[in-house]
């Protein structure tokens, strides 16, 4: 599956309290949740982000509480793939079990830059900048992950199977 | 015969069924505990509901606590209350607790006897890492996840490598717990055991009554861990057969076991610690803190607002008052110590000092209500966390330390220490 979108850049440690503030979670709606996505570090992301737009990040990213209101924002604002150095390990887990897309790359940070479009293949995770000549490879997903990924998150992957 | 495992590793390979486990193994474990509150339930209902089953895996290994916004704030978080209040009426939940009988989670769970030594407890809250504290394995995870345990009753888990931190001597005046993880997390950082398991030990932990390990584990999750957790003794066991007629299951570390990295910390050096905006690993001795004045000071939360916590408090802020232009909020982690702490005359003693006094909840913990900070504002808080944005405006300033430097610190209106009152 090939994934194009453009490049919103931010550093190491973002944490679920700047993704989505507690003070919206009072709701569990998805569209409710986008519209505050980042709203402290990033006023204008939910006004300017486009379906399909990719997250760059540095490490850790995604620390915090365990709210998945927070990939769920991300996913519902548009956002297509989440490429940092490492991701918070429940921010990880949950990605996949809603079927957010994300990439751990220790390059992608420091080549790429805001507002660049990539072309993303996320089967290999090969990762191609507009300079096609600067591209990196994605450490591979573990094998358990990919089979929640291809069951279609981890609902159908139970509803399939019956059991865990 | 298995290979030698730390304590860790065996609560996994019990409840996965297996002999043995090593970091890295994908396991399918038995969950003891799931555990959701306000904020997280409602999504894990969700999950639930669209999974299909008809009713839960076991109703009495489930536990439903609204904590983060009680007393409900406004509409939306009522609403949200009620989609979980109402779950746990459909299935029969035994251990659903609202305000009145309840209180933080990672509190009362403990507290009411729910978690013990060996146990496996997974929970939609980050700060599930918690019940380490009583020999327990205990992670957060997200709300699809706890929506596939409390239907299926299992959890997927990858077996983490283990970080072995020692703590050796005797700790000084008004150091505890508290001190002692953030002084870790300043030398691993937020990242530094992240998918990893930290297992506290050494002579100095040996002699840390339970609360103070409470706090401990609670912070694991700030360096990233997937657990935290304490070898149980009979400080443990004394603390669980007061409220509990489960027989522990006493899991060990073995000699031999492999720790991907082994932490030698002298406490007796530690001074009490100060973490400084916006991260729980920017830290400093209170000696090194300089002038931070304070316009608010938070006592509470599943860190810090446990009944010896409250004690401590008491004892700096006995016949002293609160700064002026400084607001002090205590807020006892449950009902049962909002109690204890009447009957002992702390309450008294808060409120003599000019602290406002409310209830149990996670309140200005998560800037839900009960104290939030305007622009601009500073305030020292016995939480766990400090990131932009936490308590309040993302302009305000969160600084985070121990309930004695918190007490001292309200009458000081500015950071300092019990001897500087
Ligand atoms: S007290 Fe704070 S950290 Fe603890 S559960 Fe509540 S919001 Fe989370």
């Amino acid at each position: 599956m090939k994934l194009i979108g453009k490049v919103w850049k931010f550093g190491d440690n973002v944490d679920t309290d700047v993704i989505i503030p507690a003070r919206f979670l009072t709701v569990s709606d998805k569209e409710d949740l986008a519209k505050n996505c980042f709203v402290d570090l990033s006023p204008n992301f939910v006004k300017e982000v486009r379906k399909g737009d990719i997250i760059v990040a540095g490490k850790n990213f995604g620390c915090g509480s365990s709210r998945e209101h927070a990939p769920l924002a991300i996913k519902a604002a548009g956002i297509g793939l989440v490429v940092a150095k490492s991701f918070a390990r429940i921010f990880y887990r949950s990605a996949f079990n809603i079927g957010l897309p994300i990439l751990e790359s220790d390059e992608a940070f420091d080549i790429y830059s805001e507002g660049e479009t990539l072309t993303v293949d996320l089967e290999t995770g090969e990762i191609r900048g507009a300079n096609a000549g600067v591209r990196v490879s994605a450490k591979a997903i573990p094998v358990f992950m990919r089979e929640i990924i291809q069951a279609g998150g981890l609902v159908s992957y139970i509803k399939a199977r019956g059991s865990l | 015969m298995s290979h030698p495992m730390t304590i860790t590793e065996k609560i996994l390979a019990f409840h996965a069924g297996l002999k043995a486990v090593k970091p890295g193994e994908l396991i399918k474990a038995r969950v003891d505990l799931a555990l959701a509150n306000d904020i997280t339930a409602p999504l894990a209902i969700q999950v639930f509901e669209e999974i299909g089953r008809e009713k839960v895996f076991d109703a009495e290994k489930i536990a439903l606590v609204a904590d983060h916004f009680v007393p409900n704030k406004d509409i939306p978080s009522a609403q949200q209350a009620k989609v979980m209040k109402n779950f746990a009426i459909k299935h029969k939940i035994a251990h659903y607790y609202e305000m009145g009988d309840g209180g933080i989670e990672h509190v009362i769970l403990p507290e009411k006897g729910l978690v013990g030594p060996g146990d496996l407890v997974i929970g939609a809250d980050s700060h599930t890492c918690t019940y380490g504290a009583l020999g327990a394995f205990s992670t957060g995870v997200g709300s699809t996840d706890l929506g596939a345990v409390m239907a299926t009753g299992m959890a997927w888990l990858k077996v983490p490598s283990t970080i072995r931190v020692e703590y050796q001597g005797k700790l000084m005046p008004w150091v505890g717990g508290k001190d002692l993880i953030l002084f870790t997390l300043g030398q691993i950082g937020v990242e530094g055991a992240n998918y990893k398991s930290l297992e506290f030990c050494g002579e100095t932990i040996r002699n840390l009554p339970m609360d103070q390990r409470f706090t401990m584990t609670n912070m694991a999750v700030e360096g990233g861990a997937k657990n935290g957790i304490v070898e149980p003794d009979d400080i443990t066991v004394n603390y669980f057969s007061e409220r509990s007629v489960r027989e522990p299951l006493m899991f060990k570390s073995d000699d031999g076991a492999v720790y991907e990295r082994v932490l030698k910390i002298p406490a007796e050096k530690i001074e009490p610690q100060v973490a400084f905006p916006h991260s729980p690993d920017n830290v400093r001795p209170v000696s090194k803190v300089g002038l931070v004045t304070l316009d608010q000071v938070f006592i509470g939360s599943c860190t810090n607002g446990r009944l010896d916590d409250l004690r401590i408090v008491a004892a700096i802020l006995k016949g002293k008052g609160v700064a002026k232009g400084t607001r002090l909020i205590v807020l006892p982690g449950s009902q049962w110590i909002f109690k204890k702490a009447i009957q002992e005359g702390l309450v008294e003693t808060f409120l003599d000092a000019g602290a406002v006094v409310g209830p149990p909840s996670c309140g200005p913990c998560l800037g839900g209500h009960l104290g939030i900070l305007a622009e601009g504002e500073k305030a020292l808080s016995t939480t766990n966390r400090n990131f932009v944005g936490r308590m309040g405006h993302p302009k305000s300033e969160v600084y985070l330390a121990s309930p004695a430097i918190a007490a001292a610190s309200a009458i000081l209106g500015r950071i300092g220490s019990p001897e500087d009152v």
